[in-house]
């Protein structure tokens, strides 16, 4: 009898133990093309020091097979749609008869932009996310209709101007001009909502690592951004991610592209500083 | 004819002879089943890439036959072997009709 109830014992240790282990992120090295190293963990900036000590991508958090396929650049499925936009940057639309390459050139001369991303815009006075920018072009530039903020050929763009980046760090601004639209964005943060009262901190700064039912929660980080799904074989944009996280708090939503979001989006964007930009990453 | 349709493949540009080669190819595609209905409840018409095929300097290496459940964008990873330098001709097939290739040359060392 006792020696039963010892083996059992033991063998609960043990399960308990394997399904910790089996929670923490992974620790792996995001090597791109066999070339080029991503800094995917490193010292968490210092306006959150009394939060955690180290910022992880998403990329820790998802299984070998995931990683591995956003390693590549033929493996990952985001490029597709890279490639798409490629296509469309030279292709010019709007009563102007102009392109993206029109007035920037090459693609890669978006080399730098996406790791600062909401910025500061002088003559709007306002922040502006990357999406605005480009919508801000095709308007007043090309003569062209705005895209989407979350559809397909926006976040195609996205990805194409996140894409000459990759390895760069994440460097958004959080002093002067934004310093209050930064701190808007970590109350909403901070704010508890919907039927669940749940706020972003709950998941992705007190309980990263463990399991929400089957899904392995992380640090909520949005470096990597636009992410592919598996789930839905798509691009999917940083503000439909807050989207489907506050519905899932049961809540009313703000809407993509709103000033809540891009506030929110400036802040966690500087809760990754010193990351690198990784997207198109490939998540499921 | 499907929109936006293009072949991608990933072949080493060199390898010692007999070696056995990793090919990677990728199709975008919808690959739409035919089982699926559109709002109003109509049947959304099949679409898929049928058949695909790899050969070496004119010899057979591959010769599949793709089926409605394969996802959007298909994938195809495969060995094969190099006696000697030549070409790799790829070639997928839409039930459209439409015959998409692509070729990649490889130099035996």
């Amino acid at each position: 009898m006792y020696n039963n109830k010892t083996v059992l014992g033991a063998l609960g240790g043990l399960m308990l133990t394997a399904g910790l282990a089996l929670a923490d992120p992974a620790d792996d090295t995001l090597i791109l093309n066999e070339e080029t190293k991503l800094v995917t963990r490193t010292a968490a900036p210092a306006h959150m020091a009394d939060a955690v000590d180290e910022v992880i991508s998403g990329w820790h958090f998802r299984g070998v097979e995931t990683r591995a396929m956003q390693a590549d650049d033929f493996d990952n499925p985001g490029m597709i749609f890279v490639e798409q936009a490629e296509d469309s940057w030279n292709t010019a639309d709007g009563s102007e008869g102009k392109s993206c390459a029109s007035c920037h050139e090459g693609s890669d001369s978006m080399k730098g932009v996406k790791g600062v991303y909401p910025k500061w815009n002088e003559g709007a006075g306002e922040v502006r996310t990357l999406e605005m920018q480009v919508n801000d072009c095709r308007e007043n530039r090309m003569g062209a209709e705005k895209w989407k903020y979350t559809g397909g050929s926006m976040q195609n763009m996205i990805a194409l101007i996140s894409s000459v980046s990759r390895g760069m760090p994440v460097n958004v601004a959080i002093d002067g001009p934004v310093q209050s639209t930064w701190e808007q964005g970590k109350e909403l943060y901070y704010t508890r909502t919907g039927q669940l009262e749940l706020s972003c901190a709950n998941c992705h700064e007190d309980n990263y690592g463990n399991m929400i039912r089957a899904d392995h929660l992380s640090q909520g980080q949005i470096n990597a951004f636009p992410v592919y799904r598996l789930k839905n074989t798509k691009l999917n944009s940083v503000h439909a991610r807050f989207k489907g996280c506050v519905r899932d708090t049961r809540a009313e939503t703000y809407k993509p592209g709103s000033a809540e979001f891009t506030a929110l989006e400036l802040y966690v964007a500087s809760r990754g500083n010193g990351l690198s930009v990784e997207g198109p990453s490939v998540r499921n | 004819m499907a929109k936006g349709v293009k072949p991608r493949v990933k072949v080493p540009k060199t390898a010692a002879a007999g070696d056995s080669i990793t090919i990677k190819t990728l199709i975008s595609h919808k690959m739409e089943s035919g089982q699926r209905k559109d709002k109003e409840g109509n049947l959304i018409p099949r679409s898929i890439i049928n058949r695909f095929t790899c050969d070496f300097n004119g010899v057979n290496v591959i010769d599949v036959t793709l089926e409605p459940a394969i996802s959007t964008n298909p994938f195809l990873e495969f060995e094969a072997k190099v006696p000697e330098s030549g070409e790799f001709a790829f070639t997928w097939y839409d039930d459209d009709g439409s015959v998409y290739e692509t070729s990649k040359s490889i130099t035996v060392e």
